[in-house]
């Protein structure tokens, strides 16, 4: 287990205030205008050293993502920072606590990515209903303002940096960055054909890095505590620390900040008290967050919690948040559920998702209710590999992906339920 | 997305108040001069909140007027994002979480709780036109699942009897305080906790 001294955000609880003093005494803050003193090519290079990759769902290694930005902004192109913070997949609720409990870790990384990737303008992009996370962020801002750590010569680093807060509005599909900067700049969230990548035509197209919250929040103690360090822990290309968000049939829901590559069975069962009525009553485990497809009990029982061991198990480690479904809970309905939300969060763009995640949702709740045909579900199959690869964004494979891992997985229970004749109706 | 309700009644004209001309004075200042579009999101809140939680046509001519944006690719937003109401959801608008986490957790005993106390079918105001339910998508705070939001509040860690205290209570105008209503501060294990023991580790 990770010692609480190795973790980062030692505030995750709210057991202390946000506020500048307390968020001081955590030693936020610290030394940042040495630290930008060191030069672009140092921040970015201890990044890359300290194989941190994205924590919102991609995994992109964040010190390249940051190398892309042209090297010098131009006066018609300003270089932009935004920190992706529309957190809505569900069983996702880390950005959350970073927002509420250590804003300031927040706001100190994207000074720190700013002057990286040559911006001097941030925006933070909020899903809409987090209301209340929002005003203590814009507290904290205020007082970063006050104490002069950010604005004109932030920190006494010489750069100027500003920092304003974008409600979204309850759209998931906000979360993907094209759609992201479209709602940025007034418009309908619906994602941008890629490329050119924003990294060279993003907001008000100009060049613009995208970053989750938790990504930018960790960026300053890795730089203090040593890119070494944060690569001490986890596997090879999959280091560092993330919170994970255990949720659903457990007997303690909670988040928690943990080694990355820990195994899933000794995360839930040492944090979160274990799985409802013990190990041997668990059926599956969404690994990270809806979009990833569930894994059987027998794969929990011995997989490691990171990108590449959740690849190889035919799912992935998304934004880490971990839906723990036991035996009590119908499968069908737990995946039918999710086809829902991503019928009901289709931008409408394109038609293979707008049309096609309508149509797994009816399926998988025709099959649900046992008015399917056992050919059906080879058909529900069919559908998913029309969807996915056929769309401009990866809402596309988000929404194929939780149904083919059902189908994986749970095909006998599918079958079950289209054999009940009795539910038939007839046509 | 899907397709939204409209006010068949709707005001003939809507004009911000002076407090929030200069709350929208501000808002402009975030963004470029020449990017005024970024403001519709921001202004369609301002009109939301300042006309009892909805936005009358009226609200979408003005902001379309004042930012020089066509009223349709206003109104376009303002259907597109689910967060924008076009028709009144009362004073107290209730938002069940029904996604997988909360299901699991029993999400479906708060809608039926929501059906029982205000009103049988969702997105209706009830009998005193005073408040509404509506199920919703995922709200990110899943650990504490399964939760509702009434209006800008989060209320967390509930089951049929919390939820129904809570609606019964706001009925008589009151609201328990904001979060877990298990004890709880924020998504740390109710019990048992295993991380970040001492103060300042």
């Amino acid at each position: 287990m990770l010692k609480d001294t190795d973790r980062i955000f030692r505030n995750l609880y709210g057991d202390e205030s946000f506020n500048l003093s307390n968020a001081l005494n955590r030693g936020d803050w610290k030394d940042t205008k040495e630290i930008i003193a060191k030069g672009k090519e140092w921040i970015i290079d201890q990044v890359k050293k300290s194989e941190l990759r994205g924590r919102g769902g991609a995994g992109f290694p964040t010190g390249m993502k940051w190398s892309f930005a042209p090297k010098e902004p131009t006066a018609d192109r300003p270089h932009y920072l935004v920190i992706n913070a529309d957190e809505s997949e569900p069983g996702t609720c880390k950005d959350r606590d970073i927002l509420r409990y250590e804003p300031q870790k927040l706001i100190e990384g994207s000074l720190i990515a700013a002057y990286a990737v040559g911006a001097k303008t941030c925006y933070v992009y909020i899903r809409g209903e987090y209301v209340n996370e929002g005003k203590v962020l814009q507290q904290a801002i205020d007082e970063a303002y006050e104490k002069n750590l950010i604005g004109k010569n932030a920190a006494g680093s010489g750069w100027d940096f500003d920092m304003y807060i974008h409600f979204g509005a309850g759209a998931y599909i906000c979360g993907e960055e094209t759609a992201l900067l479209e709602s940025l700049e007034g418009n309908k969230g619906q994602p941008r054909l890629k490329p050119p990548f924003p990294a060279l035509v993003g907001l008000y197209g100009c060049p613009t890095i995208v970053n989750n919250v938790e990504t930018i929040a960790v960026v300053p103690t890795i730089l203090r505590r040593g890119p070494e360090w944060f690569a001490s822990f986890g596997r090879p290309k999959n280091r560092g620390t993330k919170i994970f968000c255990i949720s659903g049939n457990v007997v303690n829901p909670c988040n928690v900040e943990e080694e990355m590559s820990i195994p899933l069975k000794e995360l839930i069962e040492t944090h979160a008290g274990g799985v409802i009525g013990g190990w041997g009553n668990l059926q599956a485990v969404i690994p990270g967050g809806s979009s990833m497809p569930l894994l059987p009990k027998k794969v929990c029982d011995n997989i490691l919690m990171d990108f590449d061991a959740l690849v190889e198990a035919k799912s992935g480690m998304g934004t880490a948040g971990i839906v723990v479904i036991d035996k009590s809970q119908d499968i069908v309905s737990c995946i039918s559920r999710i086809s829902r939300f991503y019928k009901h969060e289709s931008c409408g763009q394109c038609t293979p998702c707008r049309e096609g995640s309508g149509w797994l949702w009816r399926m998988m709740e025709r099959i649900n209710r046992g008015e399917a045909e056992i050919h059906e579900i080879d058909m529900l199959l069919e559908v998913t590999k029309q969807i996915e690869g056929h769309t401009i964004c990866a809402f596309g494979e988000a929404s194929a992906w939780p149904v083919q891992g059902l189908l994986r997985h749970f095909r006998e229970q599918m079958e079950e339920k289209c054999s009940n004749l009795a539910n038939r109706k007839i046509a | 997305m899907s397709g939204k309700h409209v006010a068949k009644n709707q005001p003939s004209s809507f004009a911000f108040t002076d407090e929030n001309k200069k709350k929208i004075e501000e808002v402009l200042k975030k963004y470029p001069e020449n990017k005024r579009k970024s403001a519709v999101m921001p202004l369609l809140y301002i009109a939301q909140r300042q006309n009892n939680n909805w936005i009358p046509l009226a609200a979408i001519q003005l902001i379309s007027d004042m930012l020089g944006v066509t009223y349709i690719k206003v109104y376009e937003v303002a259907t597109f994002y689910t967060m924008y109401n076009l028709a009144p959801v009362g004073k107290y608008f209730v938002q069940v979480c029904t996604t997988t986490p909360c299901m699991i957790r029993g999400s479906g005993k708060v809608v039926e709780v929501c059906k029982k106390h205000i009103s049988e079918k969702q997105g209706h105001l009830n009998k005193e036109l005073d408040s509404s339910w509506i199920e919703v998508e995922c709200l990110g705070a899943c650990v504490n699942a399964p939760m509702v939001q009434i209006n800008d509040d989060y209320f967390e860690d509930l089951n049929a009897e919390k939820a129904e205290a809570i609606i019964k209570g706001f009925k008589e105008g009151k609201l328990p305080n904001i979060g877990s209503q298990s004890g709880r501060k924020g998504s740390e294990p109710i019990q048992n906790r295993t991380t970040l023991l001492k103060k300042n580790a």
